[in-house]
């Protein structure tokens, strides 16, 4: 693209419009739920396609830090009556934390190692929201109180529509600043070449701890959304297909493009519903996307699509 | 004062000694080179010093500060600045880019102030990019502005390498086989383009194998073989010395 700039703040002002516009075209609650979901779904993934496309990092455990916001939000406000706001911040912040005492021993592993590391940890959160049932409720789930912002009560579909629409914007619109300045260049920098980036003075463990800690935040407070949203969370939020789902939606729409993580949350959201015929195939689907993906389109949806747009303006 | 001190430094790979005891000091200002036969340990001893290995025993002194226990992004902020051999470019991402990734240390957004795009973030933006165009130009490489550097030829990747060194503004320049796959006209330019680096003040070291590039451009010569400091000099002291001329031309000393 000849300017940059204007490719970046050109899909921010796309993105705003579709958000806009889209409910023009939602018929019923039923479809304010999936563009909910999808909403939230790629909420995380723009931030897990910095882990995972600019800093060139895997984790296959970013479900735990969904599971995890959305369980601070449920057990604070049900169990000990918080403010949901409050427990929103607290759960994004106590999520930050566990992010960053798992990230600095996790984060010195590379490839195979990485993924194993992140895959426990979400397995280990799994089993703890599984087992302490008198603060999770254990697999049957926890239900959440509706969310309030002073005397009004954030319950219909379309409300919880337009507060995933915003969150959405606002988070694309950081990760769009982040890649574009220094530190995001030193992200982008890990994934180039670890030894270089340790001779210009990047201290390596120290950004890839960052960039960690961001993602899991903003996946933690997608989960707080979630919980609210759904008014019930169960485990299986944090399960490894969850982990596995997150990272195909990345890989699929484009590694490395924030319009790609978008666009990729929202073809795996939409299409298992479009496929509900499919139910117990749903997985097999999944992966076969995300093999064809890797054979047929290494860089991904977005980025494959806006080189062959380049490609045929010429 | 010493641009850099390297005292009994020694490194095994198992079995292996590749770099064995060396002592030498280097003073600032002027080019430098390291020469020796294939797997005499310049390359481990420029890891050595940049801190990507961890020596056997020995010290490394930065500007007479003792750095043998810092972490490389730490002797980078000292004012150590390299090349690699084998080239580390980040393909990720545009020529300029890479330049701008040099300016690491001299930004002044944090993390978070880069997050919220706060005026300091934009004016790193700017002056790293304007710096990255000024030293894009300085290596030649002004054709390649707008370039991804994965669409880049082998030869403009080696000065791009040497652009984003600069772009730290380093006091000690290590270049590691710069001239190492380029053509005569190419030696040449990078050549004249190390004279004009060391000409600002920059203490450059030199591993290279082109040895008409080394003679001719150099003040001072340190050689080694199977991880040994074998002589050091003038290029003309090095030239005559029997034990260097052995090692090149194989055979015993005479």
């Amino acid at each position: 693209m000849a300017n940059p700039a204007l490719g970046r703040w050109g899909g921010l002002i796309v993105l705003i419009v579709v958000v806009a516009a889209l409910p023009l075209v939602l018929p019923n609650k039923f479809y304010y739920d999936i563009a909910v979901k999808t909403g939230l779904n790629a909420l995380v993934c723009v931030g897990l396609n910095l882990l995972i496309g600019y800093a060139g990092q895997i984790s296959l455990g970013h479900a735990a830090f969904f599971a995890l916001g959305g369980y601070a939000s449920a057990v604070l406000t049900t169990r000990y009556e918080w403010n949901g706001f409050l427990a929103l911040g607290a759960g994004a912040v106590a999520t930050g934390i566990v992010a960053y005492l798992v990230a600095r021993p996790i984060l010195r592993l590379k490839g195979h190692y990485l993924a194993m590391a992140t895959l426990a940890f979400g397995i280990i959160v799994s089993l703890v929201l599984n087992r302490e049932i008198w603060l999770t409720g254990g697999p049957d789930g926890i239900t959440v109180p509706t969310l309030r912002l002073g005397d009004m009560r954030l319950r219909s579909a379309e409300t919880w529509y337009w507060i995933t629409g915003g969150a959405l914007v606002v988070v694309t619109y950081l990760a769009l600043n982040l890649i574009h300045s220094p530190s995001g260049r030193a992200i982008r920098a890990l994934h180039g070449s670890e030894v270089a980036a340790e001779t210009l003075g990047i201290d390596v463990a120290r950004t890839k701890t960052m960039v960690f800690v961001l993602s899991a935040v903003i996946a933690a407070i997608a989960g707080s959304l979630f919980a609210h949203a759904d008014r019930f969370i169960t485990p299986n939020e944090a399960g490894f297909l969850r982990s596995v789902e997150l990272v195909t939606m990345v890989v699929l729409g484009g590694m490395a493009s924030t319009f790609g993580a978008i666009v990729g949350a929202a073809l795996l959201t939409v299409l298992p519903q479009a496929l509900a015929g499919f139910d117990e195939f749903k997985h097999i689907v999944l992966g076969a996307i995300l093999v064809g993906t890797m054979i047929f389109l290494p860089k991904g949806l977005v980025p494959s699509l806006g080189a062959l747009i380049r490609r045929w303006r010429r | 004062m010493t641009s850099l001190e390297v005292a009994g430094l020694a490194k095994s790979f198992g079995g292996v000694t590749a770099v064995d005891d060396v002592t030498f000091s280097i003073t600032p200002g002027h080019i430098h080179s390291i020469i020796g036969p294939n797997g005499a340990g310049k390359t481990t001893l420029f890891n050595l010093v940049a801190g990507l290995y961890v020596p056997t025993s020995g010290t490394v002194r930065l500007a007479g500060q003792d750095v043998t226990a810092l972490a490389p992004h730490q002797r980078a902020a000292l004012g150590l600045g390299r090349t690699f051999q084998n080239l580390q470019i980040f393909f990720n991402m545009s020529a300029i880019e890479n330049v701008m990734v040099g300016r690491h240390l001299r930004r002044r957004a944090g993390f978070l102030g880069s997050l919220f795009a706060l005026p300091s973030a934009w004016a790193d933006n700017r002056e790293a990019r304007a710096q990255a165009a000024r030293l894009m130009a300085r290596v030649g490489l002004e054709a390649y502005l707008d370039a991804e550097a994965d669409a880049m030829p082998y030869g403009a990747l080696k000065r791009l390498e040497i652009a984003r060194a600069l772009a730290a503004e380093p006091s000690l320049l290590m270049l590691d086989e710069p001239a190492a796959g380029l053509n005569p006209t190419e030696t040449q330019e990078i050549d004249r383009l190390i004279q004009s680096i060391a000409a600002d003040g920059i203490t450059v070291v030199l591993v290279e194998h082109d040895m008409k590039l080394v003679m001719g451009i150099s003040d001072h010569i340190i050689v080694l073989d199977h991880g040994r400091l074998l002589a050091q000099g003038t290029p003309a002291e090095v030239a005559r010395d029997p034990q260097v001329v052995a090692a090149y031309l194989g055979g015993e000393p005479a």
